[in-house]
């Protein structure tokens, strides 16, 4: 397939990013590059000096909502891609209105108790919905241990264990690789 | 009675057990989790009532922060 005709298959295609930070911000930026149609990305929180380790932000969007910071990285990117930002938080109400309309779902939460809410209310709402989880992150090295698995609708990226902490912070390497698998798992799902 | 539970076998005691039970027999002590048998989610309050049978197939996910 040539990036022609992958790009007329992708304008078509609508993906739901739940979350802009390590894992959403760097998502939408390789789904963006790649001309994914329409984006929606919803989070409540600003770009603060600590995210910029692994966030795809600069200095001067510090103090910025990351919804819009990342709309306006990914439109300096790829003018073409459609860019729909909730500045809300995400909760089991508002997910199936706010996601109704998309082909994929790509999890990009923080906390586990965010994870567990997204993926319950995908699986019982939009259980047909591709669902593409990230999940263990944190820390360097260990490339081996970052993979991907599918459970039906439900894709699982990272290596599993690896929780952040303080002795085990996520910075840009390993949170860029499994974001770009979860962008990939996309890809390989609309390209089918 | 003999499960799958992630991609494992696993054989117990009995006809049937509650997923609650599951979690303690297997020291399950993540409180995050997604659990589905036969690839349908069990919801959280229903953890106590929901019975696992014998050929059935469990996936119990733990999630950790990150992201």
């Amino acid at each position: 397939m040539t990036f022609e005709e992958i790009r007329n298959i992708l304008q078509n295609k609508t993906v739901g990013i739940a979350g802009a930070g390590g894992l959403g911000s760097n998502c939408a930026v390789a789904l963006a590059r790649v001309g994914t149609g329409t984006l929606i990305i919803a989070d409540f929180d600003v770009v603060s000096e600590g995210n910029l380790n692994r966030q795809y932000y600069f200095y001067d969007q510090i103090g910025k909502p990351k919804a819009d910071a990342l709309k306006e990285n990914i439109k300096r990117i790829n003018p073409a891609v459609n860019v729909l930002v909730h500045k809300i938080c995400l909760t089991k109400e508002n997910i199936p209105v706010l996601f109704r309309n998309c082909d994929i779902i790509v999890e990009a939460f923080d906390r586990a108790d965010q994870k567990e809410m997204l993926i319950e209310t995908v699986l019982t709402v939009f259980p047909e919905k591709p669902l593409i989880i990230g999940l263990g992150m944190a820390g360097w090295g260990k490339n081996d241990a970052i993979h991907c698995r599918k459970e039906d609708n439900m894709f699982i990226c990272g290596d599993e264990v690896s929780e952040i902490g303080p002795d085990l912070p996520p910075i840009a390497p390993r949170v860029g690789i499994v974001a770009n698998m979860q962008a990939n798992i996309v890809l390989e799902i609309l390209l089918k | 009675m003999k499960i799958i539970l992630n991609n494992n076998p696993e054989t117990f005691e009995g006809n049937s057990i509650t997923v609650n039970h599951l979690l303690q027999l297997k020291n399950f002590t993540f409180k995050m989790l997604i659990i589905k048998i036969n690839g349908t989610l069990v919801q959280k309050a229903d953890y106590e009532t929901t019975a696992i049978h014998d050929g059935d197939e469990v996936s119990v996910l733990h999630l950790i922060s990150g992201g």
